[in-house]
């Protein structure tokens, strides 16, 4: 009997199946590192609860205690007032804890049904399919949103897989759902769609939802219950009904010092600078990812590219920057064709801080001064005649970029690979913005920082803003497009299907061209 | 060329591909199912090898020639056995370590094979397609071995395997997402390594009907790179064991064109329509690198594509 079969008629018998969960003095230390500090959360059945925190903040270290993946140094697990031992995530399984992951675990060949039947522990040696498609298809009739199930996840859109990882859980029957920032691949609608039947779930006491966001909206649109996270330990928590964002929003921060957010100078429309007309290039597979992109950027001007994460814009930023090849289309920088090879980046002053930047902007063994010397190692003062490498000027130099856009560093000889994420940005940054920048092609610069490097990080690029260079600045993070551009475009499907000044346009309305409407 | 001569022609490259083109499906079906794991064996041209040779010494002291097919097959299961548990050790790279393999079996079957040069070991048995023609000749032509048949039922099951059971569904999963696999709490290593040892069985079995069928003797050059194309018959087939046999055959059809054409007098070229599957080989390595669906279709565990 599947699983399926076997959770409806419980469901008739007993009504209330979610589950309550407290963590008592959970501690983890990963050498030095204290991860996690005597933290204590209490989460009543049927509730939908909020673990918020900056990156690093122990948030995942903690539900990866509860989940069994790491063994607790420290503390206890008590489901449904109950000490139970967890010591892998399969115990976590059994006792009906599941958990959706930032990355998907779904297996991308395989389709959705199978990957459903899959999932279970007694999946059957030998798979009828005409009686699991059955049972799957009763199971579904009861679940508030359905997925196809012959297709394979590889052709399914994020928010199907991520709705796809949801009812795996429900149809293994597990009543305690812990996700990991869950909207991040989801259009604003989607998000809210999801976060609203879940809660919907909650309410009905069929599930108890632990959620990890950063996103104060969701918060308090969807959560009743929050705890705050700072450096391993619990800073405070209630019911979110009790809390102001900025209650929640200093207990995230602590009293780190915030630097002010650039002011945006007040200055007349400069001229074209870059135009991206009829632009096309493929994915890595070969299939279209960009078709026909059309913008321009003027001088002084920060135009942000919204859109859901794979519409195109990763291919996007590579055209620009000469990673990936254009099938048809043309760059023209200062209304001449433009050709990304590395001399014209440097004679038109085009700059650009890629997401990912360890990979796609550093050589992550070579030391911080050899990295921050990239743009100028083969031109005086680091070289005479253009190829007799002198290291002492690049070492002065890096030092000078270090202090002043303070990269904490051991030293200039350091790997960069051994600087933490929010220090790799500013190093990259700094390499990039320390001379006279024309264009500016920014993606995700504040992907995973804490909030003072993203303050940081976002005041340099509007300073570059007010001395009239002309910015392309490509997020996942609406609320950040929102507050740096002047001008928003909307990314779906791979091309640009709709473009508005910041002040005449809305979320809900972004939101709709980001779900290709 | 007369119409006869064509015929005839015709005729023997398709009895050509049926008895040239079982080795290549059993070597391909076994890559297919490790590959299908997440993983990839460039040791099965040693173990064809090393398969041809024990099939044939079990054959030629036992007297049971199927008894030397088993055996083959229990020398590349160990083999495979062996590189699957080489590939599960920390910063070991499965290509490097097939490489070793590969070299390994064939010196080990030219070692003890030495023996073996000589004399000669009862061999499998066969049967004609074409005794319905009244043709001797066609008769003649179209003799295939049940091994082949084996091989198209064992390429029916694994297709069907693949899709409808619980074992099928975690080979695709592992070789497609480790971590999805391990959420799960599925052991990648031992998958891979029980993929990689069921794949050695089945090249040792291909290996033996280099011996103990066709060209039916042992020697040192006996396999001539038939293991390594047919790991290359994989990718071309897009890891589909039924897509597998349609390439072994086209493979060996390749392979009989030359011997075809000089049955009818045509010896212009012989070397070179000879060198056909090798040609055939590189065309299809240049045309998969660039094909869009072998690109969709592939594992992604594979250390070739990542």
């Amino acid at each position: 009997m599947s699983v399926a079969q076997a959770s409806a008629p419980a469901a008739a018998v007993a009504p209330m199946r979610a589950l309550s969960i407290e963590t008592i003095g959970m501690t983890k230390i990963f050498g030095s590192l204290v991860a996690l500090e005597d933290v204590s959360i209490k989460v009543e059945p049927g509730t939908f609860h909020a673990l918020l925190g900056e990156n690093g903040a122990g948030k995942s270290t903690l539900v990866k205690c509860i989940m069994g993946f790491y063994s607790a140094d420290k503390g206890q697990v008590l489901l449904n007032g109950q000490e139970v031992p967890i010591h892998n995530p399969r115990d976590a399984r059994a006792h009906g804890i599941g958990m959706v992951y930032q990355h998907f675990t779904l297996v991308p060949s395989l389709t959705g049904a199978e990957n459903l039947v899959i999932s279970r522990a007694d999946a059957p040696a030998i798979i009828d399919w005409k009686k699991e498609m059955a049972s799957l298809e009763t199971f579904l009739q009861r679940m508030p949103f359905r997925v196809p199930l012959d297709v394979p996840v590889s052709a399914m859109a994020a928010g199907e897989k991520q709705k796809l990882e949801i009812l795996k859980l429900l149809y293994l029957d597990q009543h305690l759902l812990i996700l990991d920032e869950p909207t991040s691949v989801l259009t604003p609608d989607e998000a809210d769609e999801m976060l609203g039947l879940l809660r919907g779930m909650a309410k009905r006491k069929d599930i108890t939802v632990i959620m990890i966001t950063h996103k104060f909206r969701e918060v308090t649109s969807f959560c009743d219950s929050v705890s705050v996270l700072r450096r391993g330990r619990l800073i405070g928590g209630g019911k979110v009904s009790d809390l102001s964002t900025e209650q929640m929003a200093r207990m995230m921060i602590g009293d780190t010092q915030i630097r002010e957010g650039a002011v945006r100078a007040a200055r007349p429309p400069g001229e074209t600078v870059m135009e991206l007309a009829a632009l096309y290039a493929d994915d890595d597979e070969g299939l279209p990812a960009l078709e026909q992109v059309n913008l321009k950027v003027h001088a002084g001007e920060i135009v942000g590219i919204a859109g859901v994460s794979g519409n195109g814009q990763s291919e996007l930023v590579e055209v620009l920057s000469g990673q990936r090849e254009l099938t048809d289309g043309r760059i023209l920088i200062k209304q001449k064709p433009f050709e990304p090879k590395r001399d014209s980046f440097y004679r038109l002053k085009i700059f650009g801080l890629p997401e990912e930047p360890l990979k796609n902007a550093t050589v992550p063994r070579m030391t911080v001064a050899e990295n921050m010397a990239f743009r100028t190692f083969d031109k005086p003062p680091a070289a005479k005649l253009g190829w007799w490498l002198s290291p002492g000027p690049m070492r002065a130099k890096a030092r000078e970029l270090i202090a002043r856009y303070r990269v904490k560093t051991p030293s200039p000889e350091t790997a960069i690979s051994d600087l933490s994420g929010g220090n790799v940005q500013r190093a990259v940054l700094a390499r990039e913005l320390s001379g006279d920048v024309d264009v500016l092609i920014v993606a995700n610069p504040c992907f995973g920082l804490d909030f003072a490097s993203v303050a940081e990080i976002r005041a340099q690029i509007m300073e570059q803003r007010n001395h009239g260079a002309a910015v392309l600045l490509v997020s996942e993070d609406l609320d950040e497009i929102l507050e740096l551009a002047d001008r928003i475009a909307v990314m779906s499907g791979g091309t640009i299907n709709y473009v508005a000044p910041v002040g005449e346009t809305d979320r809900a309305t972004i939101g709709k061209h980001m779900a290709g409407h | 060329m007369t119409e006869g001569a064509g015929l005839i022609v015709f005729v023997a490259i398709i009895g050509g591909a049926l008895r040239v083109s079982t080795p290549f499906m059993f070597v391909a079906l076994g890559e297919c199912l490790t590959e299908k794991s997440g993983r990839v064996n460039l040791g099965l041209e040693g173990t064809l090898v090393l398969g041809a040779m024990t099939a044939y010494a079990i054959s030629f002291h036992s007297g049971s020639p199927w008894l030397g097919v088993f055996a083959a097959g229990c020398a590349g299961a160990a083999l495979g056995a062996m590189h699957g548990y080489i590939c599960k050790l920390p910063k070991v790279n499965d290509i490097a370590v097939g490489i070793a393999m590969m070299l390994f079996g064939t010196g080990l079957a030219f070692f003890f094979g030495k023996a073996y040069i000589q004399p000669s070991a009862p061999r499998l048995g066969s049967f004609s397609l074409g005794e319905w023609t009244g043709s001797q000749q066609i008769a003649t032509a179209l003799q295939i071995n049940p091994l082949l048949l084996v091989g198209i039922v064992v390429a029916i099951v694994m297709a069907w395997a693949f899709a409808n059971t619980k074992w099928g569904l975690i080979v695709r999963m592992t070789g497609d997402s480790a971590p999805s696999a391990k959420a799960m709490g599925v052991s990648v290593d031992l998958v891979r390594f029980l993929a990689t040892t069921i794949g050695g069985f089945l090249a040792g079995v291909g290996g033996s009907f280099l011996s103990l069928f066709y060209p039916g003797s042992w020697n040192q050059g006996l396999s001539s790179g038939q293991g390594l194309m047919a790991v290359a018959l994989v990718i071309f087939a897009r890891w589909s064991p039924i897509r597998c046999v349609i390439a072994a055959l086209l493979f060996g059809a390749a392979g009989a064109i030359g011997p075809a054409l000089q049955s009818v007098g045509i010896t212009q070229g012989y070397y070179f329509f000879n060198a056909a599957p090798y040609i055939l080989t590189l065309f299809i390595m240049i045309a998969s690198a660039g094909s869009k669906q072998a690109m969709r279709d592939v594992p992604g565990e594979l250390s070739i594509t990542k």
